[in-house]
C-alpha cells in the first residue's frame, strides 16, 4: 500500500483513500467538436502507460475528494512530485533533476 | 390531513451499544448536518451566520456548544449540530457563494470512545490516529473497511465516527470486531 | 537413562526455554510426555523420536533438520478438532501443549512402513524435469492417468473441508522504528532506539526474544548468559509505554514506502484458548524505519545419502540441547566446513555425549579448536568429506575419508549434525526491492544499498561477532555506541556451498529436502539447457516447496555455477518473495468475512419488505424487495399481480437505492448541459426532464430524470448502481475541466427515502398526505416537482413514472422513510393498491420500452442506438460525447439499434442473452446479428416480450428472426420497443 501526498491536504495519506485517474495533462479542447479523428483518437484512446516516470492523475476519493496531479516513477513506485490539478505540467528538465 | 409518527428519527443502529474493558461503543442520536461547499468568502459569511468560524486549515475543525464545523476539503465542511433541528442551521437564501445541502439523514454516527479507541478504529483505519498525528479537534473523510467515513477527535480517547446510513450496520460490526482487540 | 517413550533424552540442567510442568501430547496417535516450552520437534527428540515425515516424492523416511523456521522435513497436520486442523506446520516451531494432536503427511499406511517408498526405488524415472517430460503424450492418459496422479500426489496434509471457526484480526499500525527480529542485534537497536523517544514496534517469530542468545550459552556479555541479558533487555523495554513488543510475530512481507505486514499467532501455543480469543492478527505497519534483524540461517551439508533421520543442522542440535535440554543422540558425529559446529560438539560433549569424530571438510583450522576437541577427547579428521551413511529409519552409520579418497572408515552413530556455515536471511532486504550483493570473501550474498528507509543489522547483514552487531545497532539508531564486555563470543568461519565429494557417489546428496531435488537433479538440468537459476529452479522445483529453499538456494546455485563455469553472482540469485513463512488464509483474509466481506445496504424502508414477506435480490451492494409473493404464490404469480394491480388499481415501490446528486450553483444548468446530452436551458423550475448521460466516447454512461428544484438546483437521479461513478464522473469535469464554473455536487442518495406510488388511483392515495402542493393533473402534470410536505416532514415530490402509469415518487428525509411509507400503505391497501419489486418494475418498464443502463445497454450503445435521439440537443456547442458521437463507426448505418421483439409463440419467453441470427438454416457457427437484452412474460398484454440489440434492427421492423436455442429455434417478428400504451397516454392520468 503506497503513502501519497495530497496537495490539498498537505499530508501523507495512505492509498486506501485515493484513486487513480489515468493519465495526466490531456487537454480536453475547448473546440471538442471541431477535432479530427486522429485528434480525437489521441486524445481520447492513446496513453503511454510507461516504465518509469509517469505523470499521472489521482483523485483523493475518500479523503478532500480533489483531483490533483502526480508524478510517479512506475518501476520503484516513488511519488517525485504532487501537485494540484491545473497547475502546469513540470518540464522535463525539472523532472530530470526529481529523479536524482 | 394523516399524519404518520415522524416525531422520531430512525437509523439501522438507533440504540446500538456496546462497552467492554478498553472501549465503549455507541449510535450517536440523530443530528442535524449540512455538507457546505463554499468559495473562502462563502465560508466566511456562513461562519458568520452561525457565530462559528469554519476551519480553514486542513484537517481541523471548530465547535461551540452543540455545534462542530469540520474541514473536509478544500471547498467542503460538515457542519454538525447534535441538538438544533436542521431549519435552524440552513442558511435563509442561495448565495452564489456558498451551497449547503441538508444531509441530516444520509449520515449516522457512532461515539467510540475509552482507552481503546484508537486501537478499536485502527482496526479497520488505515490512518495514523495517534494523538500526535491525529490531535484531539482533528477531522477528516478517510475509509473504515470498505465504508468511507468521516472522523473527528473530541477528546484524547474519543472520536465521533460518521458513515453514511445504509453502511451503519457494516461500521457497527467492524466497530464491534476491532472492540474486541482494543485492549492490545 | 530413562527408557524409552519417557524423555530418555532429557539432559537435565540444560534448557533456558523450558520449564518443569510436564504435558502430554500425541503423535500418530501415540502419547508421549513433554515440558513446557517444548516445540513438536525437542519434545520428539527428547522422547527419542527422530523418523517425523516422509518427503514429498521419494516418500523416504526423514527426521527433523532445523530447530527453527527453515525446517524441510518435519511438517505435521496438526488439529484441535475437524474444523481447527492446518497441515504442513513445522515440529520444529509448534509449540507443544497440553493435549496436542500430531499427525505425520504423506505416508500410508503408516510412517514406519509407507507404500509410497517405492517411489524411491523408481527414483531413475523420477529426475528433474520428470513432469515435463512424462506428463505430455499421450494426451488421452491426462485426465485418466496423469491428473489423477498429480492431484492425489501434490499438497501435504490436508485442509480441513469445514468453515473456520476462528477469529482471525487486522490492525494497521504506524511507528518511528520497526524491528525485525529479537535477537542480541534486533534487542540492542530498541533499547537505544527507545532513548530517542521513539515509538517502537519489535517483533520475533518465536516465542521467547532473544534468538541465537537463548542457544549459546557459553558467550557472556557484561558477565549476563545470553537468555539473562536478553531477558533483562525484554523485561526493560516492556516497561516503557513506547515499545510494542510482538513475540511469535513474523514479519511476512516487506512493501512499498516501508509498509511491513507482521503475522502474529496469538493461540497457537494453548492448550484450551478462550473460545472468543483472536487466534492470529495480521499486522500491516508502516514505519519511518525499518530495522531488519533477521539472522542468519545454517546451511547443511551436501552430501549422499545426507536425509536419513538422525542427521541435522549442528546448530539444530546445539539449540535442541540448550533451549530444550535435549540431545539428539548419543553417538552423535560431526562433519562441517564452519568452526560453528564444534561449539555445538563441545556442548553435547559436555553433556557427557558421546562424539566420535568431527569430518572436517577444511584443511586448516583454528588450533584453539583442536586444542578443545582434543581436551574432550574428540577425534578431528581433517581434509575430509562424508561418503555415505547408513541406517533405515534413523541413521546407524556414517563413512568417511580423506578428500583424495584415502583412509576410508565405518563407524557406529545415531546422529549426525552438519554444519556449511551461514546463510545471511535477505528475504526482506530482498522484498524491500533492495538487490543482494555478493562478497566474494566469504563467498555470500549481503545487503547492498537500501531502496527504502531500511537498514540491515547483525548476521542478516554478515555481521556475525556481537561487539560489531552492538555498534551497528548503536550506529543504525544514530545513538553513541555503548560499551560492553564481551566474553567467549563463538567463531563463525568457515563455509561452504555446494555438495561435497565427486560425482561418482552413490546415494542422493540431496540439496532440497522438502521437494526431493539432489545435486545430480540440478546437474541434469544444466545439461539440458537450464543456464539461468530461475529456470534451474523451475525445472527442478530447488527452493519451490513451502520452506522456499531457505536450507537449499545457496548450494542449489553453488552447483549449478559451478557446472557452468560462471562466477554466482552471474547465475543469480532468486527473488524472494512474501511470504516469508507460510501463512494461513485465515490470516490474511481477517475479519474480511461473512457480514464484514462486503457492506450490504438495505433501505430504510427493508424492515417493512421483510416484515411482509418480500423476497429480496442483489442490486449492487443492495439488497432490494424484488417481489412480495401472498401465499401459495410463486414468484411469477406474485410478479403477475404486482403488475396487474399496478396496472389497474396502484402500486407502492421502494425506490430508495436510486443516487441521487445535488447539483447547486449559479453554473448548475451550464453544467448540467456539459454533462448531459440534453438541454437543460429552456427546462423551468418545478419541472423534471429524463437526462442521458455520455462518455466521451458517445456511449450511454448513466440516466435518469432530474428535477429543477430552483434556477440555481438541480435534484439528479443515477442508476442504483451507477451513482459513486457518476458522482466521480461528474466532479472529474467540474474540478479539471471546467473548475470556473460555480458548482457543487453533493450525493443525497442516502438523504432520501424513495417512495414510488404508479398506478390510476396513485394520486387519490397520496393526495390527503401531501401538504403544501396542489397535485392536481393541470397543476402537478407529468414530470413536475415540487418541494412540500408529506406525512408533515420536508418532501420532494415528483410526478414521474417508470411504469407507464399516472405516478409520484415521494422523497423523504430517510430516518422518516418507514412511516412515511407506512401511511402511505395505510392509504394504499384499503384501495386495493399492492407492494410491488424490482421484478415488476422490470417488467413494467419493458412493457413500456424503458430502458435501464446495463441491462440493455453495455457501454457501446449510443442513444441512437437505443432509440433516444430525441434527449441529444444537437444545438449544444458542446457536451460530454458529443465529438465521440460523430466517429464514422458511429455514425455509420447498420449498427445494432434496440428494438422490440415478440415471440411467434405468444407463450415462449426468450432467455436474455439469447442471440438472434436472420437465418438459423446455415451452419454453425452462424452469424449472430444481435442479441436479447431483457425478456419477460408480461401478464397484463398475456404474451411475453422482449428487448433486443439487434444489427439495423430499426430497419427490420416486422420482419422474422430466430433465436436458436439448444433444442429448438424460436421465431420471433422485431418490432418496436413500446409494447403497452403506445401513445403514452396513461402516465398522463
Amino acid at each position: 500500500m503506497l503513502v501519497i501526498h495530497c496537495p490539498y491536504c498537505q499530508a501523507d495519506r495512505p492509498e486506501l483513500e485515493f484513486a487513480n485517474a489515468g493519465e495526466a495533462h490531456i487537454v480536453r479542447p475547448d473546440n471538442m467538436a471541431e477535432m479530427t479523428d486522429a485528434e480525437f483518437e489521441k486524445m481520447f484512446f492513446v496513453r503511454q502507460n510507461p516504465k518509469g516516470v509517469n505523470l499521472e492523475r489521482w483523485r483523493h476519493i475518500h479523503g478532500c475528494g480533489r483531483f490533483f496531479n502526480a508524478i510517479r516513477h512506475t518501476v520503484s513506485d516513488k511519488f517525485l512530485k504532487v501537485y494540484k490539478a491545473g497547475e502546469s505540467r513540470p518540464s522535463d528538465a525539472e523532472i530530470a533533476e526529481l529523479m536524482k | 390531513m394523516a399524519k404518520a409518527n415522524v416525531a422520531t428519527r430512525d437509523n439501522p443502529t438507533s440504540g446500538n451499544r456496546l462497552a467492554n474493558a478498553s472501549v465503549s461503543i455507541e449510535s450517536a442520536p440523530p443530528a442535524s448536518r449540512i455538507s457546505f461547499r463554499a468559495t473562502p468568502k462563502g465560508a466566511k459569511d456562513f461562519g458568520k451566520t452561525l457565530d462559528l468560524d469554519l476551519p480553514v486549515k486542513p484537517g481541523q475543525s471548530t465547535s461551540k456548544s452543540t455545534l462542530s464545523a469540520l474541514w473536509i476539503g478544500p471547498d467542503e465542511w460538515l457542519i454538525i449540530d447534535t441538538k438544533n433541528p436542521i431549519d435552524k442551521l440552513m442558511p435563509r437564501r442561495e448565495n452564489a457563494n456558498f451551497c449547503a445541502t441538508d444531509i441530516s439523514h444520509r449520515n449516522v454516527a457512532f461515539i467510540v470512545s475509552g482507552n481503546g479507541a484508537e486501537n478499536t478504529l485502527c482496526a479497520s483505519c488505515p490512518r495514523d490516529l495517534s494523538l500526535s498525528a491525529f490531535p484531539v479537534g482533528s477531522a477528516s473523510r478517510t475509509i473504515f473497511g470498505k465504508a468511507e467515513v468521516v472522523l473527528l477527535r473530541t477528546g484524547k480517547t474519543s472520536f465521533r465516527l460518521e458513515c453514511w446510513r445504509s453502511f451503519s450496520p457494516y461500521v457497527w460490526d467492524l466497530l464491534v470486531d476491532g472492540a474486541h482487540d482494543a485492549h492490545i | 537413562m530413562k527408557p524409552s517413550g519417557q524423555q530418555q533424552f532429557r539432559v537435565p540442567g540444560r534448557g533456558s526455554r523450558i520449564g518443569a510442568r510436564s504435558v502430554s501430547f500425541s503423535f500418530d496417535g501415540k502419547a508421549y510426555e513433554a515440558l513446557e516450552g517444548d516445540t513438536l520437534a525437542s519434545a520428539l527428540l527428547a522422547n527419542g523420536v527422530h523418523l517425523m515425515g516422509r518427503s514429498f516424492k521419494y516418500h523416504r523416511p526423514r527426521g527433523v533438520l532445523a530447530a527453527g523456521v527453515e525446517e524441510s522435513n518435519a511438517l505435521m497436520q496438526i488439529s484441535r478438532d475437524s474444523a481447527r486442523t492446518t497441515p504442513n506446520v513445522r515440529a520444529s516451531v509448534q509449540e507443544v501443549y497440553d493435549g496436542l494432536q500430531a499427525q505425520s503427511q504423506n505416508r500410508f499406511p503408516t510412517l514406519n512402513f509407507d507404500i509410497g517408498g517405492i517411489n524411491n526405488l523408481l527414483s531413475p524415472f523420477f529426475a528433474a524435469g520428470f513432469y515435463y517430460k512424462t506428463f505430455k503424450w499421450p494426451a488421452a492418459a491426462w485426465d485418466k492417468i496423469y491428473e489423477p496422479f498429480i492431484r492425489r500426489a501434490a499438497g501435504l496434509g490436508q485442509a480441513p473441508a469445514e468453515e473456520d471457526p476462528d477469529r482471525y484480526s487486522n490492525r494497521f499500525a504506524h511507528c518511528d522504528v520497526l524491528i525485525i527480529g529479537g535477537g542480541a542485534a534486533g534487542l540492542m537497536a530498541a533499547k537505544l532506539a527507545t532513548r530517542k523517544k521513539q515509538s517502537i514496534i519489535i517483533c520475533d517469530e518465536n516465542p521467547q526474544f532473544g534468538g541465537w542468545l537463548l542457544s549459546d550459552t557459553d558467550i557472556r556479555i557484561d558477565g549476563k548468559s545470553g537468555p539473562d541479558w536478553a531477558a533483562e533487555a525484554v523485561a526493560e523495554l516492556a516497561a516503557m509505554d513506547n515499545v510494542r513488543l510482538l513475540n511469535r510475530t513474523t514479519g511476512i512481507g516487506y512493501f512499498q514506502q516501508n509498509m511491513m505486514v507482521l503475522n502474529q499467532r496469538i493461540t497457537e501455543h494453548q492448550s484450551k484458548p478462550a473460545p472468543d480469543e483472536t487466534r492470529e492478527r495480521m499486522w500491516q505497519v508502516r514505519a519511518g524505519k525499518i530495522i531488519i534483524a533477521q539472522g542468519a540461517i545454517e546451511r547443511h551439508m551436501v552430501f549422499p545419502d545426507n536425509d536419513r533421520p538422525g542427521i541435522m543442522q549442528a546448530s539444530a542440535a546445539q539449540s535442541f540441547l540448550n533451549k530444550y535440554g535435549v540431545a539428539v543422540g548419543s553417538q552423535i558425529a560431526v562433519y562441517t566446513a564452519c568452526d560453528t559446529a564444534y561449539a555445538a560438539a563441545f556442548d553435547l560433549a559436555e553433556e557427557g555425549v558421546n562424539i566420535p569424530i568431527i569430518v572436517e571438510h577444511r584443511t586448516d583450522i583454528a588450533d584453539d579448536l583442536l586444542a578443545q576437541a582434543n581436551e574432550l577427547g574428540i577425534r578431528v579428521i581433517t581434509g575430509a568429506v562424508v561418503e555415505g551413511t547408513g541406517g533405515k529409519l534413523r541413521i546407524n552409520s556414517v563413512t568417511f575419508a580423506k578428500q583424495n579418497g584415502n583412509d576410508r572408515e565405518t563407524i557406529d552413530v545415531d546422529a549426525l549434525i552438519t554444519s556449511a556455515g551461514w546463510t545471511p536471511s535477505l528475504h526482506l532486504y530482498s522484498q524491500s526491492r533492495g538487490k543482494p550483493q555478493w562478497d566474494e570473501d566469504t563467498q555470500r550474498f549481503l545487503p547492498g544499498e537500501s531502496p527504502q528507509e531500511c537498514v540491515s543489522i547483525g548476521a542478516c547483514n554478515g555481521t556475525d561477532d556481537l561487539a560489531d552487531i552492538f555498534a551497528e545497532a548503536a550506529k543504525c539508531t544514530g545513538s553513541r555506541a555503548t560499551k560492553h564486555v564481551i566474553e567467549d563470543d563463538v567463531s563463525t568461519m568457515g563455509g561452504l556451498i555446494g555438495a561435497t565429494g565427486s560425482s561418482a557417489d552413490k546415494g542422493k546428496a540431496f540439496v532440497d529436502f522438502q521437494n526431493d531435488v539432489t545435486a545430480k537433479d540440478i546437474a541434469l538440468a544444466v545439461r539440458e539447457g537450464m543456464h539461468s537459476i530461475e529456470h534451474v529452479k523451475r525445472y527442478t522445483t530447488n527452493g519451490m516447496a513451502t520452506d522456499q529453499g531457505k536450507l537449499s538456494n545457496m548450494h542449489g546455485l553453488a552447483i549449478a555455477s559451478k557446472l557452468l563455469k560462471k562466477p554466482i553472482p552471474a547465475v543469480g540469485l532468486t527473488t524472494f518473495r512474501p511470504p516469508y513463512t507460510p501463512t494461513t488464509f485465515g490470516s490474511f483474509v481477517g475479519h474480511s468475512r461473512g457480514n464484514l466481506f462486503d457492506p450490504t445496504r438495505q433501505t430504510p424502508i427493508h424492515a417493512w419488505a421483510d416484515e411482509n414477506g418480500a423476497e429480496f435480490e442483489p442490486v449492487s451492494q443492495w439488497q432490494r424487495a424484488w417481489y412480495f409473493p401472498r401465499s401459495g404464490e410463486d414468484m411469477h404469480q406474485a410478479v403477475d399481480r404486482e403488475c396487474q394491480t399496478v396496472r389497474s388499481v396502484a402500486g407502492v415501490f421502494d425506490a430508495s437505492t436510486l443516487g441521487k446528486i445535488e447539483v447547486v450553483g449559479p453554473d448548475a444548468a451550464a453544467f448540467m448541459n456539459i454533462i448531459y446530452t440534453n438541454g437543460w436551458d429552456k427546462l423551468k423550475p418545478g419541472r423534471a426532464k429524463y437526462g442521458i448521460m455520455c462518455r466521451e466516447d458517445g456511449f450511454i454512461y448513466d440516466d435518469g430524470v432530474v428535477g429543477k428544484l430552483s434556477n440555481n438546483r438541480f435534484h439528479v437521479t443515477t442508476t442504483t448502481g451507477g451513482a459513486p461513478r457518476v458522482l466521480n464522473h461528474m466532479e472529474d469535469y467540474l474540478q479539471t475541466e471546467f473548475p470556473e464554473m460555480r458548482v457543487w455536487l453533493t450525493s443525497t442518495s442516502e438523504q432520501w427515502a424513495t417512495i414510488a406510488v404508479q398506478g390510476p388511483k396513485a394520486r387519490e392515495i397520496i393526495e390527503p398526505l401531501v401538504n403544501g402542493a396542489d397535485i392536481s393533473n393541470e397543476k402537478f402534470p407529468h414530470m413536475s416537482v415540487v418541494e412540500c410536505k408529506v406525512c408533515g416532514v420536508a418532501a420532494r415530490l415528483f410526478r414521474i413514472s417508470f411504469t407507464g402509469e399516472l405516478g409520484f415518487e415521494i422523497n423523504v428525509p430517510a430516518d422518516h422513510g418507514r412511516a412515511v411509507w407506512e401511511a402511505v400503505w395505510a392509504r394504499a391497501e384499503p384501495l386495493g393498491a399492492c407492494a410491488y419489486g424490482t421484478e415488476a418494475m422490470h417488467v413494467m418498464r419493458a412493457e413500456k420500452g424503458y430502458i435501464i443502463v446495463g441491462q440493455d445497454t453495455d457501454g457501446t450503445v449510443t442513444p441512437y442506438d437505443a432509440g433516444l435521439s430525441w434527449a441529444i440537443a444537437k444545438a449544444k456547442p458542446d457536451f460530454v460525447g458529443k465529438r465521440g458521437l460523430q466517429r464514422p463507426d458511429l455514425m455509420s448505418e447498420g449498427r445494432r439499434q434496440l428494438v422490440g421483439l415478440a415471440t411467434k409463440d405468444p407463450s415462449k419467453v426468450l432467455e436474455e442473452g439469447a442471440q438472434i441470427v436472420a437465418d438459423p438454416t446455415r451452419p454453425i457457427p452462424m452469424k449472430m446479428i444481435g442479441f436479447v437484452t431483457s425478456s419477460y412474460w408480461s401478464g397484463t398484454l398475456g404474451k411475453s416480450i422482449a428487448l433486443a440489440l439487434i444489427e439495423d434492427g430499426n430497419n427490420l421492423i416486422g420482419k422474422s428472426l430466430y433465436a436458436p436455442m439448444a433444442d429448438e429455434v424460436i421465431e420471433v417478428e422485431v418490432t418496436g420497443t413500446v409494447f403497452y400504451d403506445t401513445k403514452g397516454e396513461r402516465l398522463h392520468g
